[in-house]
């Protein structure tokens, strides 16, 4: 249900970088932690794209998995289900070091092949 | 035409991080300690303010009221005698289901900063956007109801993870429940080791002294800070 309010955030984020120009794809990388739905945030996507430079642009995702170190042993691992506690030493200072990620990672723009040849 | 590859590497959150920044620093130089304050609606955290808001020794104490719609848990804490500024969050497409920084910044000409020491801002009910969003708080605390069931901190991590301190609510119905408050918190312990918890009651008061402690310990520990 966060979708909508994320789709807003990557529409925002592309339009400062797209300058004006149209958008053809825009790539994201997401972490698991962030508990999207891919299906959903596609269909928010277009409606928050709607009328913005990203209007009818392809939406890509990357879903990246959650991998945690522990800081008091640097044991590392990789989690399926969210437990945080270091299985090596039983600490709790587990630190996430992928998959928190909300990353617009890069956008394909349309320019006129044109400029610059008249 | 041709198309042309930009490189970005941004976190889409990125404008939301920066307004928090800036609300964060308009706080401390207020001295105002700032606690967000989510559950899942229904949890209790209108009843749980209620009853420690008035009476925070040494502190003052305002509260910032999300609501989707209306004034009701607003008018329920005006009547205890605190400032209390509602932010409706129906604007936009669509009424928003938590609150963001952007919304917190347009409230702040109407907080009364010089006269309070802690802002609560109460957070839309909602486990999973607000956790999302920081607002610009020094600490967020999450109310579950032992209603809820135990599996909620593995269904709800970003939530449970990113809270100080969980208080669990309504543990005077648990003779009345099959929910497993050990199960529980194992599930907690899973998610969130070692974060501080407290089982309360906001009916009975069983445990809301804590609560109250809590939050005096941590206005008056962002004000050493200051």
């Amino acid at each position: 249900m966060h979708e909508l309010s994320l789709s807003r955030a990557v529409v925002t984020t592309v339009e400062k970088h797209a300058a004006g120009r149209r958008v053809a794809v825009v790539r994201l990388r997401i972490g698991r932690m962030r508990q999207v739905v891919p299906e959903t945030l596609y269909f928010y996507f277009d409606f928050a794209a709607r009328d913005t430079v990203c209007d009818g642009a392809r939406l890509e995702m990357e879903l990246v998995e959650v991998q945690l170190r522990c800081t008091a042993c640097d044991h590392s691992w990789a989690i399926e289900v969210p437990s945080f506690r270091c299985p090596a030493c039983s600490s709790s200072r587990a630190e996430v070091t992928a998959g928190n990620e909300f990353d617009v990672e890069s956008i394909e723009v349309e320019e006129d092949a044109c400029i610059g040849q008249g | 035409m041709h198309r042309t590859r930009v490189t970005i590497v941004e976190e889409a959150l990125d404008a939301n991080n920066t307004i928090a920044q800036a609300n964060r620093a308009d706080f401390d130089r207020a001295g105002v300690t700032v606690v967000n304050f989510m559950s899942a609606p229904g949890a209790g955290k209108t009843t749980l303010l209620e009853r420690v808001v008035a009476d925070l020794p040494g502190v003052r104490a305002g509260v910032l009221e999300g609501d989707v719609q209306g004034s009701l848990d607003a008018d329920r804490l005006a009547a205890k005698h605190v400032p209390v500024t509602q932010l409706n969050t129906d604007s936009g497409f669509g009424g928003e289901c938590h609150l963001d920084a952007n919304m917190v910044r347009s409230a702040l000409p109407q907080l009364p900063l010089d006269d309070i020491d802690l802002l609560v801002v109460e957070n839309v009910g909602n486990l999973v956007c607000p956790a999302e969003f920081r607002i610009g708080e020094d600490a967020r605390v999450m109310v579950s109801a032992v209603t809820e069931g135990e599996d909620k901190p593995l269904k709800y991590p970003l939530m449970f993870r990113t809270c100080d301190l969980v208080l669990v609510n309504k543990i005077d119905l648990l003779p009345h429940l099959d929910y497993d408050l050990d199960r529980f918190l194992r599930h907690l312990d899973h998610v969130h080791p070692d974060v501080e918890r407290m089982l309360v009651s906001a009916r009975t008061g069983e445990g809301v002294d804590a609560w109250r402690d809590w939050l005096v310990r941590v206005a008056g520990r962002e004000r050493a800070l200051a």
